[in-house]
């Protein structure tokens, strides 16, 4: 019985926080939009008894679905959040791993220090640090002056509002999600598998090709996902940094249901977006699991 | 410096294979006053030796005697910080571990765990760039000789140490190097386990022919294993002869005491002809020993005896030189062996081991009975340092 209550803990949490909103979710995405408080149509009314659940589920339809995928303006949307997504993730492996790669080669006494200053940007606020780069990155900003003081360039360059200042962004403040699952996977590398391929003839560079990256897989694919998964969906950045012609999901969603007031369609959004992000993160989980089945 | 066959008439094993016996035989490996240096700590103190091809030799002592740096200098993963080491003739120094005919045998054995046995195996042929078919007909032969057939597709964490251990011979000997390192290979096995494995090894040695340098801790195993044993501390090596030449005829009282057991008894030496007499103890008669080495009279000498080469008997044997009495303070029961612990009158404490011949219940002797102990004047070893 203790272990029931035990192992209900969790899940009840679940169900309160993750489920039970999903459904309302899903059931204003099945509503139609309404000038009333709430904005949306039909609600149920349990007074009227079962009647009125039969009534209220007849009023359910697929409309918003149907609409979201006439209006093309919500395709390229996602596409677009997918390309920005898939790129900043890439862009910050590309960072990550050799920050990491050294954190986890340095000596052992200094790599605490180096773990508290990947974590240490988060104890500014977020919103604070997407700011100072709208400072860094715009025409008079310090980035343009420094390059044009040093005579690298003589017009500024146009970086904020663009695609560049997204990634610029994402792989900013995603950089520790990516640098701690390689950073562990490769700490515990061990030693004498790097000088056991020397010794079989690799050089340091195939050594590394051939056993350091294949160890750290399951530390990448983590990264990867831990980076994609709320970049998809990002809103924060694109909207202070991405400017207008940055089309994401996260702000076409914001749109529609502050702008618009279309509660309905909002909620469409967000039940599509959950679906595209569902398989990632399945893939992600059964990565979680293989590692800890292959766990030595 | 191996030590010239002793007056005691101990001729070292059989003469079949000695190489560094023979002036004209050309050594494999050769180290020339090889110093390393690790910040202030002296690993490896001006150190010459030669090993010779199709050798099993041991590098044998306690952790931190500059054995294992030893090995990861032939290996290429330290370098030396004076002096040569050759390998055929050819100084090594500056080739990097990759480009060495020199596998390891690592410790921990160091499989990649992502790969399967017969892909670990394959690994050093893949980056020689043989032919499939070649790489396929070696792993297979390697597979053969471990014995890990059946195995090939497993990953390393699906198969039991023993077979780790097999794995990581036959990835090491896959490219037929001229020279293999063991770094304690025997290390992670129990014991029964470690005593079977001994014997493949040197199986596989004598198969293949290669040259093996194996580092360990373990007497007993570098005895079963080596043809010479290198008995090493601080950096140096104390004494490099046959497993046989390092048992009965230690050149010091830290190699003596280092492999099996031992007395050690402290005295004053006095010559008298071909014999040193050393007196141990007020009252007690002499020890009387064959010397090899120049002993001058009134030298305080330590002289060594292996237990084993003790007799304990009820009267003492009148053809043994050395006679001492004693009583019976403990006795060891192993089974095939006893030993038995004697406190002799002067309160030194002497072992001997006798086979037990006769069932235990028939045992000639208990605890507290007074009993005489001999043996003869070339069964013990004068050491002067």
């Amino acid at each position: 019985m203790r272990r029931l209550i035990l192992i209900a803990v969790p899940y009840l949490w679940l169900v309160a926080l993750f489920l039970i909103p999903f459904l309302i979710v899903l059931k204003i995405s099945l509503s139609d939009v309404a000038l009333a408080r709430p904005p949306y149509f039909p609600q149920l009314d349990l007074a009227e008894g079962w009647a009125g659940i039969k009534a209220f589920l007849s009023e359910l339809d697929f409309e918003n679905f149907v609409f979201l995928s006439t209006d093309d303006l919500y395709w390229k949307a996602y596409l677009s959040s997918l390309q920005i997504a898939v790129v900043s993730t890439l862009l910050t492996l590309l960072v990550a791993y050799p920050i990491a790669y050294a954190m986890a080669r340095a000596a052992d006494e200094w790599r605490p220090t180096l773990l508290m200053l990947v974590i240490l940007p988060f104890w500014t606020s977020f919103l604070i640090r997407v700011y100072s780069w709208m400072g860094i990155l715009s025409t008079e900003g310090v980035l343009n002056r420094f390059l044009m003081w040093t005579g690298i360039i003589s017009e500024p360059l146009i970086l904020l509002n663009t695609k560049i200042a997204v990634y610029i962004g994402i792989v900013y403040t995603y950089l520790p999600f990516m640098i701690l699952p390689i950073y562990s996977a490769l700490e515990k590398l061990d030693e004498s598998l790097l000088e056991a391929a020397e010794d079989l003839g690799c050089s340091r560079l195939q050594a590394f090709w051939l056993i350091t990256f294949p160890l750290s897989r399951n530390g990448i694919v983590a990264g990867c996902f831990l980076v994609f998964i709320p970049a998809i969906g990002e809103f924060v950045i694109p909207s202070l940094l991405g400017g207008s012609g940055t089309l994401m999901i996260g702000k076409v969603l914001w749109e529609e249901f502050f702008s618009n007031r279309d509660w309905p369609v909002a909620s469409a959004v967000a039940i599509i977006l959950l679906l595209i992000l569902i398989i990632p993160i399945i893939l992600f989980q059964r990565n979680e699991q293989k590692a800890r089945e292959a766990g030595r | 410096m191996a030590s010239a066959p002793r007056s005691s008439g101990i001729k070292h094993a059989s003469t079949a294979f000695a190489p560094w016996e023979d002036p004209d035989a050309k050594p494999l490996i050769q180290f020339k006053n090889v110093t390393k240096k690790f910040g202030d700590f002296t690993a490896i103190d001006d150190l010459t030796i030669d090993i010779y091809q199709r050798e099993f030799f041991a590098l044998l002592g306690p952790s931190g005697c500059g054995k294992t740096t030893l090995m990861r200098m032939l290996a290429g993963f330290e370098n030396p910080t004076r002096g040569q080491i050759l390998l055929g003739g050819q100084d090594i120094v500056a080739v990097p571990p990759n480009k060495r005919p020199v596998n390891m045998m690592f410790q921990s054995y160091a499989l990649f765990p992502h790969l399967s046995v017969w892909d670990n195996i394959a690994f050093g042929l893949r980056r020689d760039k043989l032919d499939q078919d070649k790489i396929e007909e070696r792993v297979a032969e390697m597979l053969r000789l471990t014995r890990l057939e059946q195995f090939a597709k497993r990953k390393p964490h699906q198969i039991s140490g023993g077979q780790r251990q097999r794995v990581a011979l036959a990835r090491s000997l896959a490219k037929a190097p001229k020279l293999l390192l063991l770094d304690e290979p025997l290390g992670a096995l129990d014991k029964k386990l470690r005593n079977e494995t001994q014997f493949e090894l040197m199986d596989i040695q004598e198969k293949t022919g290669t040259t093996f340098v194996i580092v360990t801790h373990d007497q007993e195993e570098a005895m079963t294993v080596a043809s010479r044993v290198a008995v090493m501390d601080h950096g140096k090596m104390i004494q490099v002869d046959t497993p046989a030449g390092i048992y009965e005829a230690p050149n010091s009282v830290y190699v003596a005491d280092f492999i099996g057991d031992v007395n050690i008894v402290e005295g004053n030496a006095t010559v008298q002809g071909d014999r040193v007499h050393i007196s141990f103890a007020e009252g007690a008669d002499p020890i009387i020993t064959a010397f090899d080495q120049p002993i001058s009279d009134g030298q305080r000498v330590s002289y060594a005896i292996r237990p084993e080469k003790i007799s304990v008997d009820r009267e003492p044997l009148a053809d043994r030189a050395n006679h001492v009495r004693g009583k019976i303070e403990d006795i060891g029961y192993l089974g095939d062996v006893s030993t038995y612990h004697v406190r002799l009158p002067s309160g030194g404490l002497i072992s001997a081991l006798m086979t037990n011949s006769r069932r235990l219940a028939r045992r000639d002797f208990t605890w507290d009975d007074e009993v005489w102990l001999s043996w003869t004047d070339t069964a013990g070893v004068l050491l002067t340092k």
